[in-house]
């Protein structure tokens, strides 16, 4: 009888479920995993380097480009840093703005994961389903930014514009009929805030037909429940944030906590998991779409009784109005000096953290005086779940791996960054 | 800035029990940081984590800092000059930070004579900064307290410059490996006693650290796919480096309390 030996294998990084571009390196007893070796950087652009080369508002862009499910959470995280250095505070509109756009970027960003997970492990149909509502929340993002994707909105003092008073409807085509296009442009015929809302009343029952498929779904529970199970001490040890530690049974989430913007007057529930395996994970990530929603509505009502200026009136940071430049020599001066140099943030070092959907988001912001950071670390939380990748699949079978690389909720722009 | 009241109980308790050890650190927009010495950290890292009353449970993040071109402008904003933007595009050539250190090149090429009628000496002010790095490199670690509430910023000034030497806080905190795994590939910061310090970021076979100040933003290597060899070809980068931006220090008084209240 020959001697079997252990073997190693290699997972991605073109494989479908690796999420991106990671490369795992697994040594196999048969089907059982002994040692898990993630490669990671294939996707290093040095963005935080870039950052370093380039005036503050520059880099807003590319922090779009890190978590690319997440765009504007991101940013928010840059944005908070670079305020918390200059000492600023935006308007209250702009804060409430914010929070509306981080709650539709949650769920854009659990949506992607949700069907990611699902297909990954064999439910075909929830990518789909998935695919549809995230549809209807690039399009809010495309109203407000003009990019589905990566928006660059969020600016220090506050956002790049208010929100538009008309959503952009579907236009006739040659493929659409009449009553097909009355259909689509059914709920865009009100502002922004009206789309936001119909989308808001109509997704809690979109989540109910997800968990119509899943929750109580036999294979679905043979293929979460008790993988990847991790201790909440082990978590903290291994710097777990977001759903990751909350799935492992720790009531932590920033929103609460260290509450920023106006997070502190919303109404919300924290999900918290149990046993800490994918199946919790799940139903958190689950539960927090819909508390997301709530926060949406909440947001929603406000900002429709409420208008207001959306960014500070500090034309030392925030360029002015473009018709104010025409006439007005100080208006022409500020607008050259903040294109052409950008502004000076006072020297210090600041880190600024927030709850993004994956976990805590963290950059850290040095400052030597300039008007380009002097160093800009992200704090990526997809990072610290990543490299307890080891830990949570030894032991456990080859197709657990995939189930385990869908929980952590790996996107590969935010690790290698 | 003043620390608020949580704050300032933490802080009172880390001072009472680290005492000389650690030196808070200023300028942190209302956070609360300290200095520590190399040999001092793990000790420390330990006593924050065990503490009643501190329970630093969470590293949240570790990374590297370099400091070679800190409070360096590479554009003189005190006073008038005869050159126009091609001095904040050419005039720091030698200077760490920027300037085409071309990977391959010649040395003392194009570049190099450049840099001779405006080298440093040729008016390079350093900007008075208020934070004097007392080393090229530093690591910062940024702790969380989930019972208490805080966090807290740990910064290690390393030692010796050519050879950035940190002790491993893997030990403490697991999530330390990557993190430092990361700070050692892009700063060339080593850490002792970290199980698996290989490089995690940069490609197999990188050389050299390319966070720090004086590897240049374009880099030094270019890959591709050459037809005729029939494989992948790493050759000396094609590109100029430049800079649209130049780095510019203004002493705004709006920073700067003692002025602002005249």
């Amino acid at each position: 009888m020959p001697e079997i030996q252990n073997f190693t294998m290699n997972f991605g990084p073109q494989h479908p479920a690796a999420h991106g571009v990671l490369r795992l390196v697994l040594e196999m007893d048969g089907e059982v995993i002994h040692r898990a070796d993630p490669h990671v950087g294939l996707l290093h652009r040095a963005t935080e380097k870039l950052a370093e080369s380039k005036p503050f508002n520059q880099s807003i862009g590319y922090m779009d480009r890190l978590d690319y499910v997440s765009m504007m959470c991101n940013e928010h995280g840059y944005v908070l840093a670079i305020e918390k250095l200059l000492g600023i505070e935006p308007p209250i509109r702009a804060q409430y703005i914010r929070v509306l756009f981080d709650e539709i970027t949650r769920i854009l960003n659990h949506l992607m994961w949700l069907g990611a997970h699902g297909l990954d492990i064999g439910a075909m149909t929830m990518f789909l389903y998935c695919f549809r509502e995230r549809e209807d929340l690039m399009d809010c993002y495309e109203a407000v930014s003009g990019t589905r994707m990566h928006a660059t909105y969020y600016r220090p003092g506050g956002v790049f514009r208010d929100l538009p008073e008309e959503m952009p409807q579907y236009q006739p085509a040659d493929n659409r009929s009449a009553k097909e296009l009355d259909r689509m442009n059914a709920d865009r015929s009100g502002s922004l805030l009206d789309f936001i809302d119909s989308f808001a009343a109509r997704f809690p029952g979109r989540i109910d037909e997800y968990e119509t498929l899943l929750t109580d779904n036999r294979i679905w529970k043979q293929r979460t429940v008790n993988i990847g199970v991790v201790s909440p001490e082990r978590a903290m040890q291994l710097g777990f944030s977001g759903p990751m530690l909350r799935g492992s049974g720790i009531v932590w989430d920033l929103r609460k906590m260290q509450p920023y913007e106006v997070y502190d007057r919303m109404d919300f529930d924290i999900p918290v998991g149990v046993n800490g395996d994918c199946y919790d994970r799940y139903l958190v990530r689950v539960e927090e779409m819909r508390q997301s929603t709530r926060i949406i509505r909440q947001c929603v009502d406000w900002l429709r009784d409420n208008p207001g200026p959306v960014v500070l009136d500090d034309h030392k940071i925030i360029p002015p109005a473009r018709i104010e430049m025409k006439d007005d020599m100080e208006s022409l001066i500020h607008h050259f000096k903040l294109f052409t140099e950008g502004y000076c943030v006072p020297e210090g070092e600041a880190y600024a953290a927030i709850e993004h959907p994956k976990g805590e988001f963290g950059v850290y912001l040095v400052s030597d005086g300039a008007n380009k950071p002097y160093r800009v670390k992200v704090r990526a939380p997809g990072f610290a779940h990543l490299a307890s990748m080891n830990e949570m699949v030894t032991g456990h079978m080859l197709a657990d791996v995939v189930a385990v690389i869908g929980t952590q909720d790996i996107v590969f722009g935010e690790i290698d960054r | 800035m003043t620390l608020d009241n949580k704050l300032a109980a933490i802080a009172e308790a880390v001072e009472a029990r680290l005492g000389e050890r650690v030196q808070r650190l200023d300028n942190t927009a209302g956070e609360l940081g300290y200095a520590v010495a190399p040999g001092d950290l793990l000790d420390c890292c330990r006593i924050l984590r065990d503490t009643e009353g501190l329970q630093f449970e969470m590293l949240m993040d570790v990374c590297g800092v370099d400091y070679l071109s800190y409070g360096r402008a590479e554009w003189d904003t005190a006073s008038a000059t005869a050159t126009g933007f091609s001095r904040g595009v050419l005039g720091r050539d030698d200077s760490p930070g920027g300037g085409p250190a071309r990977g391959g090149s010649a040395p003392g090429g194009t570049a190099a004579g450049g840099s001779a009628a405006n080298g440093p000496e040729a008016g390079e002010p350093l900007a008075e900064t208020d934070y004097q790095p007392p080393s090229r490199f530093a690591v910062v670690y940024h702790l969380l307290s989930i019972s208490n509430n805080v966090r807290l910023r740990l910064k290690v000034a390393c030692e010796d410059d050519n050879r950035p030497i940190v002790d491993s806080v893997t030990g403490v905190w697991a999530s330390a490996d990557w993190f430092e795994r990361e700070a050692f590939d892009l700063f060339g910061i080593l850490f002792t006693g970290h199980p698996d310090l290989r490089r995690i970021l940069t490609d197999y076979g990188f050389i050299g650290h390319p966070f720090r100040k004086d590897f240049p933003l374009i880099g030094k290597a270019e890959v591709r796919y050459d037809p005729k060899k029939g494989r992948v070809v790493y050759e000396p980068v094609s590109i100029e480096p430049r800079t649209l931006v130049p780095k510019a220090i203004r002493d705004d008084n709006r920073y700067q309390p003692d002025l602002s209240k005249d």
